[in-house]
């Protein structure tokens, strides 16, 4: 028996893919998010972060015989924004966090900074003018010295943060994408009802991990292509390198999607668990800044997490030319989450309410 | 005759305090191109049975075969043979008709055409239209060709039509004669007993876990003894305590028994019964509120068995 030529007979497999996909794309507020949001994220962090305003350095003088020579010595840098202000209110407005320093020229020798070395402003604050006070009393520099500026593309923080939007974007589209549709479909029965089928639960659990992997790789690549023509991030590595690693990345984020719904009942525990499984990685894994400032004793523990790894070696294609060759462990680690969550969410998979 | 299922001594004890037992000791055969009903009251081990047969649930202790197979071994094999609807399964809201058959046509090795799976459940017009488009009766009926479009020999249905419509009820009746008429079996759960005794060769009344009478229709209420019903109240039924014991010395009289606001008596000859009745009733100044008769059913087989009726808040907990 054949069906009519236009519905031909595809695979158990292709069908679930091709359920999933069409599932998806006539929910058009799940495209919106899927599609856009990210964008929007990008949009914002990189105006919030693209030219960031030079930082001013608010000093207070205490009013005194002096403070118009000091005032004068310091006028020379268009950063410091200089105030005077009796002793009491220079150390209210200190203690309050609205100076960075106060001048205090306490006899016609010495003068006294105050300031506060948990910020590092103040210390900033300090060495500035302290710099400028020495220069205008006839300081000269031993060693003559040129800075310059750099601020070429690859280096500014867009280019550091785009890389980590993609990891953050593979990790929550394959965790809540994956994880959810698990489990309102084990919700609604549905799961029941193709257990009682001879479906193949593999079939069933490729089927999910792929449709996701098909949506997530146009979504991944746009973003980059967005922030190239918006924000001028440029990819120093191949191409074909940054497809391969948003596919094993998203193929690794779905497999612990389906690990983490393998068993959960209900929508709030699934989004519970889910949350569980990303706060450590958003905050740690190097997204908005390098996980190299928790310290070296935390190290080896944030390269043990899956998004590590992925964050690392976009990074280092995108913003270092490196080869995925060259990053052979990183590449590695994503492959075996990958497989291993799939293994284990497929044992211990419930198909029952 | 060649048996489709067959069950021995099948108990079901799901975890918990305290553990709910709810198959306790359950034999069934089903032979081949039968229509099999299992019938009983919410909470009665119906779904927990038909369950365990479709190969969900693993029993606790018993053995189950399905065509000479079974579940441990044979699992694969079984289910290119049955098809199962279950009690409440919500399909994929945006396919459409015919994608979520080609998809569940994709599992089987062999079976029906999409089109000829819409066709006998009536969908054809409605190839193209999403799931969450569908009334309810015409989601029940794809929930069913669903479980039609592998061909299978076995047929499982639990509570096919509870929740829907008179019209739809009909429907669906005729969606399971028609499988039936290919020479196919059919094992369902309802519990309405219409529904038994108009669509089942044979019928298990199943309570508390257990299978309480088995026959068919017609056997189960002829162990009535009797087989109408005389149903009536009076206006002061309910002060009245003990005033009806003169019913059963009444001739032709099997059984009465009495409800809160109700009597119900099954007789063999109404027509020796009812003047007599009605001649007595008005000797004791008792005025007839209401009065029905009516042929015996499996609703009166459960009421007699248990004391309870089939559809009223029965469930135990």
């Amino acid at each position: 028996m054949n069906d009519r030529p236009h519905s031909p007979r595809l695979s158990p497999l292709a069908n679930l893919i091709l359920a999933r996909l069409r599932e998806f794309y006539r929910q058009p507020e799940a495209v919106f998010w899927v599609y856009f949001f990210p964008l929007l994220m990008v949009v914002a962090l990189g105006i919030a972060f693209r030219n960031k305003p030079i930082e001013k350095i608010t000093v207070d003088v205490v009013q005194s015989d002096r403070a118009e020579e000091i005032a004068e010595s310091l006028a020379t840098d268009a950063r410091i924004k200089l105030e005077m202000y009796t002793l009491d209110e220079c150390r209210n407005r200190l203690r309050t966090g609205k100076s960075d320093v106060y001048v205090y020229p306490h006899n016609a020798q010495a003068i006294e900074y105050f300031i506060d070395p948990t910020r590092p402003g103040s210390i900033v604050a300090r060495d500035t003018v302290n710099r400028l006070i020495q220069v205008a009393a006839g300081r000269a520099d031993p060693v003559p010295t040129v800075i310059n500026e750099v601020n070429e593309p690859g280096g500014r923080y867009i280019d550091f943060l785009v890389p980590g939007l993609i990891g953050m974007g593979l990790m929550g589209g394959g965790l809540w994408g994956v994880g959810f549709a698990i489990v309102d479909m084990r919700i609604r029965k549905l799961l029941k009802r193709f257990l009682a089928t001879p479906m193949r639960k593999s079939h069933f659990l490729i089927g999910v991990m792929a449709s996701r992997l098909v949506f997530m790789i146009p979504e991944m690549i746009l973003l980059i292509v967005f922030s190239h023509y918006v924000f001028g991030v440029e990819i120093y590595g191949s191409w074909l390198d940054i497809v391969i690693l948003v596919f094993l990345g998203a193929m690794q984020f779905s497999g612990i999607g389906l690990l983490v719904a393998c068993r959960a009942k209900t929508l709030e525990s699934v989004s519970g668990l889910m949350n569980l499984v990303m706060l450590p990685m958003w905050t740690m894994c190097g997204i908005f800044f390098s996980y190299e400032r928790f310290g070296p004793s935390f190290e080896p523990f944030i390269k043990l997490l899956p998004l590590t790894p992925l964050i690392d070696a976009l990074r280092a294609v995108m913003l270092e030319g490196a080869s995925l060759v060259s990053l052979w462990p990183e590449v590695l680690s994503i492959t075996i989450w990958g497989l291993v969550t799939f293994a284990l969410a497929l044992k211990w998979f419930r198909w029952h309410d | 005759m060649e048996q489709a299922i067959t069950c021995r001594n099948l108990h079901k004890t799901y975890p918990g305090k305290p553990p709910v037992e709810a198959v306790r000791g359950i034999d069934l055969t089903i032979y081949r191109s039968e229509c099999f009903g299992v019938l009983g009251p919410n909470g009665a081990g119906k779904t927990t049975t038909i369950e365990i047969l479709e190969g969900l649930l693993p029993a606790s202790s018993g053995e189950v075969e399905i065509f000479g197979f079974n579940w441990q071994r044979h699992a694969f094999q079984i289910r290119q043979l049955i098809g199962v609807s279950l009690q409440e399964t919500q399909l994929s809201e945006r396919l459409s008709v015919r994608e979520t058959l080609q998809l569940f046509r994709s599992f089987y090795q062999d079976g029906l055409t999409v089109d000829q799976a819409m066709q006998r459940v009536s969908l054809t017009e409605k190839s193209a239209s999403w799931v969450k488009k569908l009334s309810g009766g015409q989601k029940q009926r794809l929930a069913v060709a669903c479980s039609l479009v592998g061909d299978p020999d076995l047929l499982f249905l639990d509570e096919p039509t509870t929740g829907l419509d008179p019209a739809s009820r009909r429907q669906m009746w005729e969606i399971i004669r028609d499988f039936r008429e290919r020479q196919k079996t059919v094992m369902i759960t309802t519990h309405y007993m219409e529904e038994a005794e108009r669509l089942c060769d044979r019928v298990a009344i199943v309570d508390h876990g257990k299978v309480i009478a088995l026959g068919t229709p017609r056997e189960l209420i002829a162990s009535l003894g009797a087989e109408h019903v005389i149903e009536f109240t009076t206006e002061n039924l309910t002060n009245h305590e003990a005033d009806f014991e003169w019913l059963e010395d009444m001739p032709s009289v099997d059984h009465v028994d009495r409800d809160a606001d109700s009597l119900r008596m099954t007789v063999s000859q109404p027509h020796v019964v009812l003047p007599e009745l009605i001649e007595q009733l008005s000797r004791r100044d008792q005025k007839l509120a209401s009065l029905t008769t009516r042929h015996a059913s499996l609703e009166d087989v459960f009421v007699n068995l248990t004391g309870r009726h089939l559809t009223a808040d029965s469930e135990q907990s």
